[in-house]
């Protein structure tokens, strides 16, 4: 097969297109070059872009360098921007692989005549033969490794995605991909994984990025349940549903979490944490995508809210208003902007589909 | 579809450097070899490299229209703009202006934007990518210490009216140094006539069959220059460092060859230009040939493809053999949106379906047959390619 790896100059990438090479398939290396600001983030900065191209040299492969900076603007940055400014929190990684990775780098791999693109993702794409009919259909499961298992960033795929993508790696552990790196000797092989937002430098943080991007106010921080105002933040657009850094705790000594950002009326709204909870996240309608069939209404799944959340029981409803997860017991609330992905009940490895959580409704009164 | 080991089928990418003539190579043998002498000392073996750099200076001084005593031999043709613009703007002391065209070479903007304390004017350039002379004059005062005007465009190809620049700073802003990349124009036009007059003039050793790593800068006399590089003293204080000797020589070496041949290649490699460019637009729906009816270099070949990407199509080109460009790199190696292009007015969009063919002394018929034979399929492919994406989606 004719294969294009995106090399992002990380260690998984490298041991992909190597493993690819292995298997007898003619290879060819890009990467992506996304993000023309600073940033020493990893991902896609001129030294991984070098990187990514040595190890292609070690493996005999022609290397690529793509600009898809202005795709990446306008698909994930500007977004990403816009959500912060209305008090979301987005998860512009997934945003990357909706829109850039694996959608117009898919395209372009196809135009150009390759028959897949595969990435370095801790993750399996699986093709089954459909029962009693005569296609393919693609699981994408979680990875070997628990700890470092990406399926999370990889559940708004769908079946015309997956049948284009291989995922090398996400059957081997971390340790595995390293001893494999280092017995080719890939100048990857002990490079740390990179953790941060690709866009956002180290240095200039969240709040350096958006301060530059959008008018951050300041404002209140109010209890949710008695409406006194407890403290100020800074900038109401950096704080997200959830948190409790910086919120501090209550009269009773508990620790305050958020329960709302309202960013035109400047509060953060606070609350103890059973408070900040809640047994459903609704999904916002028109954001959910699915591996395979859309799941029933009134099924069981896991819900993972998280790109290393624990995985929680849960039953999907969508028959009566917006979609709705329902989980078995009440969870810390999910940040409106997050994604919420679902996994099979029968088999908690494998990726059902995937919604963005939309702002919670009401906040439950205390018992 | 992996060329790694491949041999290319077509070199279309002259603009980008060339092959090493054969005259500069033996030329430079022995400088490699038994003749490794540092000019600067004072044995035999100092004065045999001497000899060579001084014979090569006479060569090159002659080919640029300077005197021996102006010429300086630099690391390439970026450094040459770099002494030339940071030398010239940071030899006065104060807040000063610089004029340049909006289509320099990035090593002229960037050293211009680089200059502490000095307000960078651009001059426009009209939907060919040729200098708009009033445009430049409006924006000279008594504050320009530098004026930058490239002799043709590396992007697209345009010659452009130095003689014409020159006269009118001369009459506008008399106390400004004017400058001119000739990196590009070099293997193809008269120097020392087109860029009568001018102050400083930049060349490159591997855009004309020389190696890379070695260029030099005509510095007419009383132009005030302040060096970049400090040390040894060498090139008469304005570029200290030890001769590279065999690139110096090789450079001599390839520049005459050039010259000698100048007539009949540019003849030759002009009519090819003529046919790949007739080719393409007779077999290429929605392309657009850059500056048709202006003047242009002989080898450079500027097309945009309606609906291509750039890279799409280079990729495919390289994957046949073919080598070719798009606008500039940068330092990761992906293609930049070309702020020449945009100067000229192309939108953003047109911009990213530019490719640039360029033709030099060793393009073949064969070469260009092999670009027409692959360009017109590749491009409807790519455009198929994403219709099917836009009817799927």
């Amino acid at each position: 097969m004719q294969v294009l790896v995106a090399m992002s100059g990380g260690v998984d990438s490298s041991v992909a297109a190597a493993l690819l090479t292995d298997a007898g398939h003619d290879v060819v290396g890009a990467t992506l070059k996304l993000w023309g600001g600073p940033s020493d983030s990893g991902c896609c900065s001129v030294a991984d872009v070098e990187d990514a191209r040595r190890v292609a040299q070690q493996l005999g492969l022609d290397h690529h360098v793509f600009n898809l900076t202005e795709e990446f603007e306008s698909s994930v940055v500007a977004p990403y921007t816009v959500a912060h400014a209305e008090g979301a929190t987005p998860n512009p990684c997934i945003e990357c692989n909706r829109h850039i990775k694996f959608d117009r780098l898919l395209e372009r791999a196809r135009r150009l005549g390759f028959d897949a693109v595969a990435t370095g993702h801790h993750a399996r794409v699986v093709a089954e033969a459909a029962e009693g009919v005569d296609t393919t259909r693609y699981r994408l499961l979680r990875g070997i490794d628990a700890q470092k298992d990406q399926s999370y960033v990889l559940s708004m795929l769908g079946q015309a995605q997956l049948a284009g993508v291989l995922l090398p790696v996400g059957h081997l552990t971390k340790r595995e991909v390293r001893r494999l790196a280092t017995d080719r000797q890939l100048r990857t092989a002990a490079k740390p994984d990179s953790q941060d937002v690709c866009f956002i430098h180290g240095a200039v943080g969240r709040r350096g990025f958006l301060g530059q991007r959008l008018d951050l106010h300041a404002g209140k921080v109010v209890d949710a349940v008695t409406d006194d105002v407890v403290g100020e933040v800074e900038a109401v657009e950096l704080v997200t549903v959830g948190q409790r850094r910086g919120m501090g705790h209550g009269s009773d000594g508990r620790r305050r979490y958020v329960v709302a950002v309202d960013v035109p009326g400047r509060r953060v709204m606070v609350a103890p944490p059973e408070v900040a909870a809640s047994d459903r996240v609704f999904l916002r309608p028109g954001s959910l995508t699915w591996v395979g069939e859309p799941l029933a209404s009134g099924s069981q799944a896991f819900a993972q809210v998280s790109a290393h959340g624990r995985p929680v029981g849960c039953t999907y409803e969508s028959e009566a208003g917006d979609p709705t997860v329902r989980f078995d017991r009440a969870e810390r609330l999910v940040a409106p902007g997050q994604t919420v992905a679902l996994y099979d009940a029968g088999r908690p490895d494998a990726v059902l589909g995937a919604g963005i959580a939309a702002a919670p409704r009401r906040i439950d009164p205390l018992p | 579809m992996n060329t790694e080991g491949g041999v290319a089928v077509a070199y279309l990418d002259h603009a980008a450097t060339t092959p090493l003539r054969p005259e500069a190579a033996a030329a430079m043998a022995p400088y490699l070899g038994e003749r490794f002498g540092n000019p600067s000392g004072g044995h035999q073996l100092a004065r045999e490299a001497r000899r060579a750099v001084d014979e090569a200076r006479e060569v090159v001084a002659a080919l640029l229209g300077f005197s021996p005593g102006e010429v300086v031999f630099t690391s390439g043709g970026t450094e040459a703009a770099n002494l030339a613009v940071a030398g010239v703007l940071t030899a006065h002391d104060g807040s000063r202006a610089a004029v340049c065209s909006s289509i320099e070479h990035p090593a002229v903007l960037e050293s211009a934007r680089a200059a502490a304390g000095v307000r960078v004017a651009l001059a426009p350039v009209d939907d060919d990518g040729v200098l708009l002379v009033d445009g430049l004059v409006g924006l000279l005062d008594d504050e320009v210490a530098l004026v930058s005007v490239m002799t043709a465009n590396n992007e697209v190809g345009t010659v452009q009216p130095l003689a014409d620049v020159v006269a009118r700073v001369r009459r506008s802003a008399p106390s400004a140094v004017v400058h001119t990349d000739a990196v590009q124009a070099a293997p193809w036009l008269d120097l020392p006539a087109v860029t009568a007059g001018v102050d400083l003039v930049s060349v490159s050793a591997h855009k004309l069959g020389g190696p890379k790593g070695v260029g030099a800068l005509g510095v007419r006399s009383g132009t005030p220059l302040r060096p970049l590089l400090f040390g040894g003293g060498q090139e008469r204080g304005l570029r200290s460092g030890t001769h590279d000797v065999a690139g110096i020589v090789g450079l001599a070496a390839a520049f005459q060859a050039a010259v000698d041949e100048q007539a009949v290649e540019a003849a030759r490699v002009g009519a090819l230009r003529d046919r790949l460019r007739a080719g393409l637009v007779e077999r290429v729906p929605g392309s657009v040939a850059t500056a048709t009816g202006r003047t242009l270099l002989p080898g450079h070949c500027h097309f945009r493809f309606d609906g291509v990407e750039q890279e799409e199509l280079l990729f495919v080109l390289d994957a046949a053999g073919i080598c070719a460009s798009g606008g500039s790199s940068c330092a990761s190696g992906a293609l930049e949106p070309s702020h020449v292009l945009l100067a000229m007015g192309v939108g953003a969009d047109d911009a990213r379906s530019a490719v640039r063919f360029t033709l030099g002394r060793t393009t073949a018929e064969a070469e260009v047959d092999r670009v027409l034979s692959v360009v017109p399929d590749a491009v409807a492919r790519l455009r198929s390619g994403s219709e099917e994406v836009r009817r799927a989606g």
